[in-house]
């Protein structure tokens, strides 16, 4: 009995070394040898890919924005700033409950499933509120009335998935170039902006696949608004 | 080119990639284990720990041996988030509450991952670095040190001794993950992934005011919660969020780090074994079955059936423009078919079928290829049950690598396919017919049923995604899903390890006419059907209930 008491104590303290040891060795000394190493050859992206318009850092170019006019009195969600090529929905991103005094960006799925709000297997007219089915709905009407302008309706049909859907991270940095351009008619007017110059500019901005298959054609929201801002600031 | 072609032209990268590095890459791990030389930092370090590398041990004290060094790494990890308010480095984050640090220490102790927690608001960098992500690769290390007792058991003949564990977990972390991740990292930085110890702080925005951020040391924890296929993601978005997962390429580079390991260990098992083409045998079975899964995935999501997705025109809810559906299925197949656990992009809001698909991905046991060291050791168990099979139809003493199967290996063998869909169901059952838990369902109907179903299939397997819609963070979850895992991470290695010393134990017996030829296509095919029947009949009640009703409906 004495004897595997002992052997117990003995074991256990050569595992808790061996945890110490280890952890020595990739809980201190690897992640600070590769953030050396980053921190050395990669400044810019180990410390998040800013970008600066204007002497200013405007964020990052890998982390979307809202893109959004100032909260008017009694409102609890602002209105999109429609001069700006707006990003996707972004349902997902909670509310702080923990830690508010920090306020971080939340990062975040809406998690609802793929029939959440569906009757007999299809979204109804009226779905009900915060279901999947009402939240495609509401900004598939948003995205319609809001890039129509006169002589160029927009069709329901012509407003692509990623305009109506929240992002895995609720961050998403970029839309499809079919979104881009469902908005182009929008900016033009709202800037005084020929739909030529505009278009030109989400062309510009649009990048295809990596290495020609890797992902899916995007646009960075944020760079397309500043490249847009000097366009419309030059004119 | 379609974004369909696209996908496929991806996979298609992916296996090129894997079959590149599968040869030198597995050769070199056997080599890890079975060289008689010690590194020089290596004798350094046994010195610390006290233990000789040298020691053979026999099944019951290779057994003492992982079980001590979990339980250590439990209760260190535990600690650490206890103490996080009094701690340096915290980011002013306060200590975790004890049913979350419990369920926090065994997820990633057990190599499951599973977080209830959201990582940006509540582990600061010491947590992180000094706490999770060392058990990122010891808990892979473990793994792959339990898959080479039972190799070992295979290979060797009229002893019973199986290797030193402390030896094996120290060459799998500095001769393996460690080199490996390292170099992943570098790349993951190159491509815009964060490293930094920067605290938190506002960065300014386009429209005016700031954005707040907190840095970290995020592409040392990505390479290696890839590699070790752990899961755990630093930001509560996991891989989806941008500063883990920054383009379509480093999406696809994650993947390749997710199955390199599992995929390779299979030659590893044949160089072990002596003969490379029983490893073969195994590697086409995992094979076919990530490649039928992953096509599986990529129909139904293309497809995006659902009534909200109709109405979207895309199942793009919950994934990421970069890497739109194709990338977004890959990566969901290989980390439900690996123990890894790490999303791209959120399982709840896939298809029905799409969902149901990464479920019955993990409840296959997570061995097409599986986690490190746990998909090897997983499959060579269903291997065992498969020769076992063909015995009783041919009325032949079965044998598997030279070594009878008999009453008391059969016996150990179920008992490790038993113990998990024992876990998952019973688990699932308790919290459905209680009072309070369904109330942590965000959906309702199929889709809540399958929210409980997915959380404890994904902890008993020590997986660690989750249909996120489900709030984990109640003491009865926390508790139960901490339950889950550490029983379906350590009985199964009790059974592993006490099958490995029965079979180390035996005089091989020579391979004749009779002999079923475990290295031929026709083998490959018994074990894919024995995999999928076992599977099926265990699960199919409890899928029928959630992601089947969905899907059909």
């Amino acid at each position: 009995m004495n004897n595997s008491v002992t052997n117990t104590a003995r074991l256990l303290g050569a595992a808790l070394r061996a945890l110490l040891v280890l952890t020595l060795v990739t809980g201190v000394i690897y992640p600070l040898a590769v953030t050396g190493v980053a921190q050395a050859l990669f400044h810019d992206k180990a410390n998040g890919s800013e970008i600066t318009a204007d002497g200013k850092v405007v964020g990052s170019s890998l982390i979307g924005q809202q893109y959004n006019l100032p909260l008017k009195k009694g409102q609890e969600t602002p209105d999109p700033d429609l001069r700006w090529f707006q990003g996707r929905p972004a349902n997902g991103l909670g509310s702080n409950s923990l830690n508010t005094r920090y306020q971080l960006i939340l990062s975040g799925a809406t998690n609802l499933s793929a029939d959440s709000g569906a009757v007999h297997g299809t979204c109804p007219a009226e779905p009900e509120d915060g279901t999947l089915c009402a939240q495609v709905r509401a900004a598939k009407a948003a995205v319609v009335k809001d890039n129509s302008v006169p002589g160029h309706p927009v069709k329901p049909a012509e407003v692509p998935a990623d305009a109506v859907t929240s992002s895995g991270s609720g961050l998403d940095p970029a839309i499809s170039p079919a979104y881009a351009g469902l908005q182009v008619h929008r900016v033009a007017a709202r800037n005084g902006l020929s739909v030529a110059a505009v278009e030109a500019l989400v062309k510009d901005h649009t990048r295809s696949r990596t290495l020609g298959f890797l992902g899916e054609p995007r646009v960075n929201v944020l760079e397309l608004n500043i490249a847009l801002k000097d366009l419309a600031a030059k004119r | 080119m379609g974004p369909v072609l696209a996908g496929v032209l991806q996979l298609l990268a992916l296996i090129g990639v894997l079959a590149l590095v599968y040869i030198p890459f597995g050769t070199y791990m056997a080599r890890v284990y079975s060289s008689q030389k010690h590194l020089r930092v290596e004798k350094w370090i046994y010195k610390g720990i006290g233990a000789h590398p040298d020691t053979e041990m026999t099944w019951p004290a290779y057994l003492r041996a992982v079980l001590a060094f979990s339980a250590v790494g439990v209760l260190f990890l535990y600690l650490l988030q206890r103490l996080q308010g009094v701690l340096p480095g915290s980011l002013g984050f306060s200590s975790v509450n004890p049913a979350q640090s419990f369920n926090t220490a065994v997820s990633f102790v057990t190599n499951t991952n599973w977080q209830s927690y959201y990582g940006e608001q509540t582990m600061g960098h010491v947590v992180q670095t000094a706490g999770l992500a060392v058990q990122n690769f010891v808990s892979a290390a473990v793994g792959m040190a339990v898959a080479v007792a039972l190799v070992r058991g295979f290979a060797r003949s009229r002893t019973g001794e199986l290797g030193n564990f402390w030896s094996d977990l120290v060459r799998g972390t500095l001769r393996i993950l460690v080199p490996v991740a390292a170099i992943a990292a570098v790349i993951l930085v190159a491509c815009g992934a964060l490293q930094n110890f920067s605290g938190i702080h506002e960065v300014g925005q386009f429209m005016g005011g700031t954005q707040q951020w907190n840095g970290g040391a995020v592409a040392s924890q990505e390479a290696i919660k890839e590699v070790g296929t752990n899961g755990g993601g630093y930001f509560n978005a996991n891989s989806a969020h941008p500063f883990e997962n920054p383009t379509a390429f480093t999406n696809l580079f994650e993947v390749f780090l997710i199955l390199v390991i599992p995929f390779s260990l299979t030659r590893t098992f044949g160089v072990l074994v002596g003969n490379v083409r029983q490893g073969y045998a195994i590697l086409a079975t995992m094979g076919a079955i990530w490649l039928g899964f992953t096509a599986l995935m990529m129909w139904t999501e293309f497809a995006h059936h659902g009534p909200a997705l109709q109405a979207a025109g895309g199942a793009m809810e919950g994934k990421e423009v970069r890497f739109g559906v194709g990338g977004s299925s890959v990566f969901a197949v290989a980390t439900t078919l690996t123990s890894t656990g790490a999303v791209d992009s959120f399982h709840s809001s896939y298809t029905g079928l799409g969902g149901g698909l990464t479920m019955l991905s993990m409840m296959l046991g997570e061995i097409a290829p599986g986690g490190t060291g746990s998909g090897l050791y997983g499959i060579l168990i269903m291997a065992v049950i498969a020769v076992f099979i063909a015995g009783l139809m041919v009325g032949r003493t079965p044998e598997y690598l030279g070594k009878k199967i008999g009453g008391r290996e059969m016996k150990l063998a179920a008992c490790y396919i038993l113990i998990t869909p024992a876990l998952v169901l019973v688990f699932t059952a308790a919290s459905m017919a209680l009072p309070t838990p369904p109330h942590s369902m965000l959906n309702s109907g199929a889709h809540g049923f399958s929210e409980v179903l997915y959380a404890f299939t994904s902890a008993a397997n020590n997986n660690g995604s989750a249909f996120a819609g489900l709030n984990a963070n109640t003491d009865w979850f926390n508790t139960m899903t901490g339950l889950a895992m550490l029983l379906g991470r350590f009985l199964p290695m009790v059974f592993v390890l006490a099958l490995a010393g029965s079979l180390a134990e035996q005089q091989p017996v020579p391979v004749t006419a009779g002999t079923l030829r475990t290295e031929k296509p026709l083998f490959t095919g018994l074990l894919v059907g024995a995999i999928l029947i076992i599977t099926g009949l265990t699960y199919f009640p409890a899928l029928a209930l959630g992601p089947l009703a969905e899907g059909l409906a």
